[in-house]
């Protein structure tokens, strides 16, 4: 254990000094790509706190969407900072849970059942955002007003490096809930929940209140990461930030990696957004769809013959020969 | 105040579009009711029909029919691959790697063909004559392809209940695990069931693209409205389903000319949440 912990905290140190390494040119990029990888783990972090009990939701569009319109509207229109729109954003997405999570609880939707209910309201939440155009630009896509200057108040800052490390601390904080979650009791009720609902209510597990809870706590930091992109990327756009198409995106991250483990969501998540970058470089602007089309075959292959995830996958086979090397 | 004419105009314009739908909702739903799986990329698979029978008829110059034919076979060789090389690997799968590996084909096919055809709307045109009702302009295309989507559909239901192969499918259908032990073979009954379910998606390509133009993203235009149906409708149920169509298709079609083609389909979603909490076997489903 104690090597572990030695592993994480130098793999720390390596992160909080990494946008100082001088790599000429590729810097800018290489900073890019990894505040990507933080907020889109921290984002399939949120995810799989809901996805290991069961609870398949294919629409967690609607809470990024949500979380992200609303921050950049109230910034936009009002001039509120992102900061305490950050607040409203998630208290409006804590509602939509609670909306979509406390019915479904009650109605026993789950599996299949659940995934469609939730693909549902992303695409409601998606077509909402296109339907009201003269707010949030439509399809098109809304533009975070530029403060004009670095500014912690709007959350603004030329350096991306500053980003990096607001980006860092996200992740490591998502980490932190993660393990919160799992040392918590409501583990092993979410655990009892998602074998058999039945069995867990005969032996007093407040059922809607373990599966509301878990989707709020899901959904608001679902929300979180998404401000936090649109900030980065001060842009927001119906079809990168709800609806299926990215909804698809965080599960298949998240799964690719791993999802019962706290780095699996990451691991996925890197791989994914490399690859993507990697296809995207290496195909630029010749073959268009090229560098997606791979991602799909891909995806689908890493499913068949990977079912566990890849984290998951290495982690069982050093769990297999680590007692073996004991009795050895 | 809208016209009354503009909502008569609508109310004709969804029932014909439920016809198609109901199709697309009826290949999905036999496939979701036999394997028990969602193909995600469904529509998907419908949108490359559409491009094939745009090439034979638009590009190389064939009839329309032969057009429809071939789609009706690439959609059933779809079928059988897609079963074959996806879905055979990860029957026993967890729920969500299923879910997972046919969403990952969705994302092939899309980019596959952003790839191949680029992004342009590519549409069959078809010289056909103008039919007006009541000062209602009516598209002749939408009335060929609402009749024959409902011929399709009567075909389907008379293989399923009239042939041996298609008792079978029924009986799996309704409990996968005593089948076998009548001595059945899921793997064949799985097998036709995906090449059916492929060809019907050939049918509703070959009649969509007489009425809307075909691009990448047509796929996810139309398929959640799908899964949608085949929920609403109740799994398996195919009366249900056909059904569930014509309320969606309506559904969207009046909302979309009192508010906006986007409330139309987010008015449609809300419809289909509210159904599952109160009738989550479907509509037609017993109370229970």
């Amino acid at each position: 254990m104690t090597g572990a912990r030695a592993l994480g905290l130098l793999g720390l140190v390596a992160l909080a000094v990494a946008p100082y390494v001088p790599i000429g040119v590729m810097r800018e990029y290489t900073i890019h790509v990894l505040v990507q990888i933080f907020i889109w783990s921290f984002i399939g972090g949120a995810w799989s706190l809901m996805g290991r009990f069961g609870l398949t939701s294919l629409g967690h569009g609607a809470f990024l969407g949500l979380g992200a319109y609303t921050s950049t509207l109230l910034w936009n229109f009002f001039g509120l900072t992102p900061w305490l729109g950050a607040v409203a954003a998630m208290a409006l997405t804590a509602g939509l849970a609670v909306i979509v999570a406390y019915p479904c609880s009650r109605f026993q939707v789950v599996g299949h059942y659940f995934g469609l209910v939730t693909l549902a309201v992303g695409e409601v939440v998606r077509l909402l955002i296109i339907a009201e155009r003269d707010w949030t630009g439509g399809s098109l896509g809304l533009t975070v007003k530029a403060a004009g200057h670095d500014s912690l108040l709007a959350v603004q800052f030329a350096d991306k490096r500053v980003f990096y490390y607001l980006a860092l601390g996200l992740w490591l904080a998502g980490l932190y809930v993660w393990v919160r979650v799992d040392r918590s009791m409501a583990r092993s009720a979410m655990e009892a929940i998602g074998e058999d609902e039945t069995a867990a209510a005969s032996v007093g597990i407040h059922v809607t209140r373990f599966k509301v809870g878990i989707t709020v706590l899901s959904a608001v930091l679902t929300a979180a990461g998404g401000i936090a992109y649109a900030q980065y990327i001060s842009y927001v756009n119906p079809d990168t930030l709800a609806g299926i198409g990215v909804s698809l995106r965080i599960v298949f991250a998240v799964v690719l990696g791993g999802m019962y483990s706290l780095l699996g969501p990451t691991v996925g998540t890197a791989l994914t957004i490399a690859l993507a970058e990697y296809l995207r470089v290496l195909f630029g602007l010749k073959f268009i769809g090229m560098a997606e089309t791979i991602y799909g075959l891909l995806l689908v292959l890493f499913i068949i013959f990977l079912p566990a995830g890849i984290y998951g996958t290495v982690r069982q086979l050093v769990g297999r020969r680590r007692p073996t090397a004991v009795a050895a | 105040m809208i016209e009354p004419v503009f909502l008569a105009e609508a109310a004709v314009n969804g029932l014909l579009l439920g016809g198609v739908l109901a199709l697309l909702a009826l290949g999905l739903n036999l496939i979701f009711g036999v394997i028990d799986i969602v193909w995600i990329a469904y529509v998907d698979l419908v949108m490359i029909c559409m491009y094939a029978v745009y090439f034979v008829v638009q590009v190389y110059g064939w009839p329309i029919w032969v057009g429809g034919l071939a789609s009706v076979a690439l959609g059933a060789l779809l079928g059988v691959l897609v079963h074959l090389l996806i879905i055979t690997p990860i029957l026993t799968s967890a729920p969500v790697n299923q879910l997972l590996a046919t969403g990952g084909l969705l994302f092939f096919l899309q980019s596959f063909a952003t790839f191949l055809w680029t992004t342009d709307h590519r549409s069959v045109r078809l010289a056909l004559p103008r039919l007006e009702l009541f000062d209602m302009p009516i598209s002749v295309a939408r009335l060929i392809a609402f009749a024959l989507s409902i011929l399709a559909m009567l075909g389907l239901y008379l293989f399923l209940s009239r042939t041996y192969i298609g008792t079978a499918i029924r009986a799996v259908s309704q409990d996968r695990e005593a089948m076998a032990l009548m001595g059945a073979n899921p793997q064949r009954v799985y097998l036709v069931t995906s090449a059916v379910g492929g060809a019907m998606a050939g049918v509703a390509a070959a009649l969509l693209i007489i009425q809307y133009a075909v691009h990448p993203f047509f796929g996810a235009a139309f398929g959640p409205i799908t899964f949608m149906i085949c929920v609403l409708g109740g799994l398996g149920n195919m009366v249900g389903a056909f059904v569930a169509s014509f309320i969606m298709s309506e559904v969207i079609a009046v909302s979309g000319v009192i508010w906006s083609t986007e409330m139309g389909y987010v008015i449609a979603f809300v419809v289909f949440i509210v159904m599952i909490f109160v009738r989550p076997g479907g509509i037609l489903a017993k109370r229970g």
